[in-house]
């Protein structure tokens, strides 16, 4: 073809500009109406998956652990476990590897894990389908000895106590929460999604009597790329590099905040040690967390215990300012406790190095909260160190604190019970004062020794086992308002520990003693905004406008997260606990947001917190009233000590750091066979190359094959 | 000279496909009774707007190949009409093709194939092929049009253009790909036929390339290109 040849050449012409400017204007134009229109060739090979709760990966001085995919995402060919037999299918004689495996929660145990885990080449993913009820037989992805090598007891304090020697705080742990897995995990709802999943699987993939599935079959491919490796130290290193304008962070260590409230102000610019004060430290703890991200209950590890110390600080708010005992109170919530003690770590480190008003001299004893969540028994265990006890002034504080434990639960159908052998104290706050000095403290739990929480850290510790069951029919309103036999049980809980920390506080008059009762109304009502509903009328009467809008139709979530993200729990927290040990004042909006009550009062703020709330709506109208609410609760940073010091290995203090992703998404769809794939290709190379020679031959003979019917005018050819 | 006609030729497709998705964006909204008489509406409309382009561009190439005569030096004509429908049709073909297979050729870079919904899973070599037959489609189209256009014979443009509505429409009668393929390439394999011989060929020029007997023939009438 004579044109050829000019084509080539033309291509220096001058013209070539203007058109090519007007080439890439109308293919920008033509390419944006093919994306509007007609991308529906995407739906037609790809089911984007809706609710995807990943594994991710988190790291500390030494280990990683959690799920990892690759970059660009894992395909896996989708297989529906039926059994661990089963998974020989996988592993072993599956022809079409590698396998994206769909569990059942009955079939995610150890065995099957460790088992997927080591033929991880075969395996490109799991995906767990949640159930909606809890299973019976309890499940604790959380290892047998939680937080082992961060509490109190290691070889130099006692060897025998060490590593869980005595009692094996928590026997049903598999442990999966702490492997690391190469493949990616999901977990997915048992609703109509996974229904679909399942059925494309029966409908393409599924073989019976051994014989090989024909393709195409059906796959699904998911995304969870973590950016961080090794471990913490690397990590933080990789963060500090600056090699671009954008200097990427790979990973952020896990945080939040402390919240703290004392039934006298404190001055927090007075650091150090405080003459004269002698203070009852009440602890409980505020986090949780289960294998799969964001996804954390808590309901008896975490909530019941600082509901219980929210409910007793308030029914002690009178006592303690009418007649004031002579010690302070200090009511601390701890955030971060499952990760090797972030929060109470920091706040030992802080009062060792005059950080924070109080010093550990300060400090008179501890008494914590942990787990009492109770079902049916109306008994609670009272748990000490035995080593410090070996101290007789230390065990005459123990002594004195059990005694008033006890007594406060005199009157009430409560019975409190030491353990009958010497056990060391089961995972709490009080072991990180304890590192530090030896401080009388006592753990209230549920346990007499081994948890009786069948499902420790993880995602089925939920109202559903608290017994939290609301009669059918009853609107959200009705249900917050209603007294479940939970809320009745932390009820009496928590007038005991009021009592006795009025007692231990230096409390001496029986009257106000008898007067310190818990409201159980208010406790079913904690109960509910913590695991039924947080956005309900009574938390938004307690919380300022601007965080009204964070308050969800779904139960709270206690995972710690990281340092910039903060958590729901600690805010709520805070303003609950304003609330209910604060007192109303009455000044201005302004004032009140500035932390100040009249135009040139600087000292309040340095004492008091301020907070403007919304308030309710009275009832014929539907502005709300707000008004201030004057208190001494704190935010104190429960950032682990490791990350201040740049310590990255230290084994001292919490390295818990989580890695940061680009993007979580699934999708499923089928997938042709290799052979087709070839096929497609060659048979397309093949034209290409049979044309272009079919057009070569044609214009080399052109003259001759359209030689006819020449026209008087054309006289080139 | 040549590559200038080509790619205005080119641009110049782009309207009629335009409005082929515009109707298919504003389809999307309705039912799918409405849709698809608003597609097969969409379908018609735009056949009939291409074949017009077609015949506007048969004028305007007529008119600047007369002017081009008086303005440059030679006497003959730079560039024969034949040439012109051919690199015309390739114009459109090859635009017309793009449009067609750039979206797909997009989505099936990842790692699944059509099928989950229950569509059949040849879908990508089925679009392939039906590319290509319109491709070539378009440039025995573009021949045979200019040529009947030259010669004033109204029949063929109108043959032209029901052999191009009859094969859009064809494509209705996909997922049964055998059933749009096979009738696709048996009016490709006739346009190609009627294109031949309106280009110039005949029977006796093939049997003599075929048969390698055109050496002599070449050397005969050897003149310089």
């Amino acid at each position: 073809m004579s044109t050829l040849p000019v084509v080539f050449s033309a291509f220096q012409t001058r013209k070539m500009d203007l058109l090519s400017n007007k080439w890439i204007i109308n293919l920008i134009f033509c390419c944006f109406f093919i994306g509007v229109s007609c991308n529906s060739v995407e739906n037609k090979i790809y089911v984007h998956l809706n609710y995807t709760i990943p594994c991710v990966r988190l790291l500390n001085a030494t280990h990683q652990i959690g799920c990892q995919s690759s970059l660009s995402g894992d395909v896996g060919v989708l297989h529906v476990l039926e059994s661990e037999a089963n998974l020989d299918w996988v592993l072993k004689t599956g022809p079409n590897p590698p396998y994206m495996v769909i569990l059942d929660s009955t079939l995610f145990t150890r065995s099957i894990m460790m088992k997927l885990k080591t033929g991880s080449s075969r395996v490109a993913g799991v995906v767990v389908v949640a159930p909606s009820s809890n299973p019976s037989e309890g499940f604790s992805p959380h290892t047998t000895c939680p937080n082992e090598n961060s509490g109190v007891y290691s070889e130099s304090y006692d060897p025998a106590l060490a590593h869980c020697n005595v009692t094996v705080w928590n026997p049903l742990g598999n442990g999966l929460s702490y492997e690391e897995y190469d493949f990616p995990m999901f977990s997915l709802k048992d609703d109509n999604d996974t229904q679909a999943i399942k059925q494309c699987y029966y409908n393409h993939n599924h073989v019976v009597n051994g014989s090989s599935p024909q393709y195409p079959l059906c796959a699904m491919q998911l995304y969870s790329h973590m950016s961080a490796v090794t471990d913490t130290a690397t990590c933080m290193r990789r963060n500090g590099i600056n090699f671009s304008l954008n200097p990427e962070t790979v990973c952020d260590p896990l945080g939040d905040f402390n919240v703290l409230a004392s039934t006298r102000p404190l001055n927090y610019t007075d650091k150090g040690h405080k003459t004269g004060e002698s203070v009852v430290i009440a602890a409980a703890r505020l986090d949780s967390r289960s294998f799969f991200f964001d996804i954390a209950p808590g309901a008896e590890s975490a909530a019941s215990g600082f509901v219980t110390l929210l409910a007793a600080a308030h029914a002690l708010r009178n006592a303690t300012q009418e007649a004031e005992p002579n010690r302070t109170i200090l009511y601390a919530f701890f955030q971060g406790e499952t990760f090797d003690y972030i929060g109470s770590s920091r706040l030992v480190y802080d009062m060792e190095n005059k950080q924070f008003p109080l010093d550990l001299d300060n400090v008179h004893s501890v008494l914590e909260i942990g787990q009492v969540g109770l079902h049916g028994e109306s008994k609670l265990w009272v748990h000490t160190d035995p080593v410090s006890r070996r101290n007789s002034s230390v065990n005459e504080e123990v002594e004195k604190l059990i005694k008033n434990l006890n007594s406060s639960a005199l009157n009430l159908n409560f019975s409190l019970q030491e353990p009958s052998f010497s056990q060391p104290l089961p995972p709490s706050s009080l072991q990180r004062f304890l590192r530090a000095r030896p401080i009388p403290g006592v753990v209230i739990q549920n346990h007499n020794s081994a948890f009786t929480n069948k499902y420790y850290e993880s995602m089925y510790d939920n109202a559903e086992y608290l017994n939290m069951s609301y009669p059918p029919n009853l609107t959200p309103e009705e249900q917050l308002e209603y007294i479940t036999d939970a809320a009745k049980a932390l009820t009496e809980a928590a007038t005991i520990v009021a009592r006795a920390l009025y007692t231990q506080a230096g409390g001496s008059d029986p009257i106000q003693l008898q007067n310190i009762n818990v409201d159980s109304q208010m406790v079913t009502q904690m109960l509910y905004g913590f695991l039924v509903k947080s956005n309900n009328s009574w938390f938004q009467q307690m919380v300022p406008s601007d965080f009204a809008i964070h308050l969800r139709d779904r139960p709270t979530n206690f995972y710690v997260g990281v340092t910039q993200q903060h958590s729901e729990p600690t805010f709520l927290v805070q303003y609950l606990l304003a609330n209910l040990t604060g007192t109303t004042v009455n000044i201005t909006q302004d004032n009140c947001q500035n932390q100040r009550e009249g135009e040139d009062d600087k000292e309040s703020k340095h004492i008091y917190s301020y907070m403007w709330v919304q308030g309710a709506a009275p009832p014929n109208s539907t502005e709300r009233v707000a008004f201030c609410v004057r208190s001494t609760v704190r935010l104190s940073k429960a950032l682990s000590p490791a990350f201040d010091l740049k310590e990255y290995t230290s084994k001292d203090y919490s390295t818990w750091t989580e890695s940061r992703w680009k993007s979580i998404k699934g999708r499923i769809f089928l997938v042709a066979s290799h052979e087709l794939e070839m096929l497609t290709l060659g048979v397309g190379v093949a034209v290409l190359i049979a044309s272009l020679m079919l057009t070569y031959i044609i214009s080399s003979k052109a003259d001759i094959l359209f030689s006819s019917g020449r026209e008087p005018t054309a006289a080139t050819y | 000279l040549t590559l200038c006609w080509f790619f205005y030729l080119a641009i110049g497709h782009h309207i009629p496909i335009y409005t082929q998705c515009l109707i298919l964006v504003i389809s999307n909204k309705e039912s799918a009774a409405q849709q698809k008489g608003l597609l097969i509406f969409g379908v018609v409309l735009s056949v009939l707007l291409q074949e017009t382009f077609r015949f506007a561009y048969y004028k305007l190439l007529k008119k600047a190949n007369e002017g081009l005569l008086t303005l440059s030096q030679e006497e003959t004509m730079p560039i024969s009409i034949r040439q012109l429908a051919y690199v015309s049709g390739l114009g459109f073909g090859f635009m017309s093709g793009a449009f067609s297979v750039v979206n797909i050729l997009a989505d099936s870079a990842g790692p699944g194939t059509v099928g989950i919904h229950g569509d059949s899973q040849h879908y990508f070599l089925s679009s392939a092929f039906m590319t290509m037959a319109i491709i070539l489609l378009h440039m025995f189209w573009g021949v045979v049009f200019f040529d009947a256009c030259e010669k004033q014979r109204w029949w063929a443009v109108g043959a032209v253009v029901i052999s191009h509505l009859l094969v859009s429409c064809l494509t209705f009668q996909n997922p049964e790909y055998v059933a749009s393929l096979v009738p696709t390439y048996v009016i490709l394999f006739l346009m190609g036929v009627w294109a031949f011989y309106s280009a110039g060929g005949s029977l006796k020029n093939l049997k003599l390339c075929l048969t390698c007997k055109d050496k002599d023939l070449l050397l005969a009438n050897h003149r310089p290109r």
